[in-house]
């Protein structure tokens, strides 16, 4: 557990100093945890636990968008967390339940648990539809074609710093708007 | 959308580099500071014996007080906008103000008066200090909350009550320089309620506007 978490800090040391693989390693590394949470909150909560995939990619989104706030000097787990439980509460309360979620939800999960009858997120790609056009266009060209930023600003005749503004103002906009629904 | 598209797509993104929260907070107060200093001017004013107070401890004292609070309120507030913060250890901070406060009761206590203590309690600003420490906080209370917006508060109630406590520190402090009740008694009574209820409508906006 001890291990699992230095290489968390370790890795999002990595990704602030600009290395966008170490990043990407990390996020996959601490979903299995995040999904597992989320699954125990909806359980506790008497919610179907199908729904969890959800919750898992609104705290993704958080952890991205206020990556700024955590402390290079203090472990990452902690905060993590911290954002996880925050989001985790937010989506049983709009589903309208009132829970106790416990930090040890989170440090005690064992990513290894069986990941079965995930139902697809739906949240995400219903407020992709609403976001202005182009930040839609560059959204989809990078999540859904897997294109690189160099080919979407190839693809629509774009900077490629016009295409990164897009893509980080879709992304703070979707945010907003799953908060607000 | 899948997880793995969604993680795909933010690490595109690893290149944003989001300004820190402390900054963004200094840059909007900064810009808000000008409507509350022109609401000071326009229907206030520096009191005209302001070089003679000046040699009253008393007078000293509330700037003292009112900034203490507003520098402890605004570390305070920026430890609280990390989501893993506990208000523990923090909380402390805010004990400096009130500290000097009660120094500055004490002291008055131990001095002989020429007023009577209800003289020196109600003054002869009190009504003044309750509209304009609350009106000339509004715009900075604004400010710290658009500021503390780009954190990440787990308490967003409690960090909007100490974004309120920092707003009405500032106002409190333009305010100071305009009344002409220095009694500690007077600043522990009105600042004390005025900055309460800053206090209250930070913690009433905060807990709507700082979740995130």
């Amino acid at each position: 557990m001890r291990e699992r978490e230095d290489e968390w800090t370790g890795l999002m040391l990595l990704a602030i100093s600009g290395d966008g693989a170490a990043y990407h390693r990390l996020l996959k590394a601490v979903t299995p945890v995040l999904r597992a949470a989320a699954r125990r909150g909806l359980a506790r909560a008497g919610q179907p636990v199908d729904q969890s995939e959800d919750i898992v990619q609104d705290i993704l989104l958080a952890v991205h968008l206020k990556r700024h706030t955590w402390d290079p000097e203090a472990p990452f787990a902690p905060w993590l967390f911290a954002i996880a439980r925050n989001k985790l509460i937010d989506s049983l309360r709009r589903r309208g339940r009132r829970v106790f979620v416990n930090i040890e939800d989170f440090a005690d999960t064992i990513p290894s648990e069986p990941a079965a009858e995930i139902a697809p997120a739906s949240e995400v790609a219903a407020q992709l539809q609403s976001l202005p056009a182009r930040q839609r266009e560059v959204l989809q060209s990078i999540a859904v074609d897997s294109a690189s930023i160099k080919d979407t600003a190839a693809k629509f005749a774009m900077s490629e710093g016009a295409v990164r503004v897009a893509l980080h103002r879709g992304l703070a906009k979707l945010t907003a708007k799953l908060r607000e629904q | 959308m899948e997880t793995d598209r969604l993680i795909r797509t933010l690490a595109a993104d690893n290149a944003y580099r989001a300004r820190p929260v402390g900054f963004v907070l200094a840059l909007a107060l900064l810009a808000a500071a000008p409507f509350s200093v022109a609401m000071f001017f326009a229907e206030l004013g520096i009191r005209p014996d302001a070089m003679t107070a000046m040699r009253n401890p008393f007078f000293d004292l509330k700037f003292l007080v009112t900034l203490a609070l507003a520098i402890s309120a605004m570390a305070v507030s920026l430890h609280l906008s990390r989501p893993e913060a506990s208000a523990h250890g923090w909380a402390w901070l805010l004990l400096i103000p009130a500290g000097l406060l009660v120094a500055g009761l004490v002291s008055e206590l131990m001095m002989p008066q020429q007023l009577p203590v209800m003289t020196r309690l109600i003054g002869s600003n009190s009504r003044i200090c309750m509209t304009a420490v609350p009106l000339m906080s509004l715009p900075l209370l604004a400010a710290a909350l658009i500021g503390l917006r780009r954190g990440a508060p787990s308490r967003p109630a409690l960090t909007g009550a100490v974004a309120g406590l920092l707003s009405a520190g500032l106002a409190a402090t333009l305010y100071a320089s305009h009344c002409t009740d220095d009694s500690p008694l007077f600043v522990a009574t009105w600042y004390t309620i005025a900055t309460a209820l800053v206090t209250a409508i930070g913690a009433l906006v905060g807990s709507r506007v700082l979740r995130f």
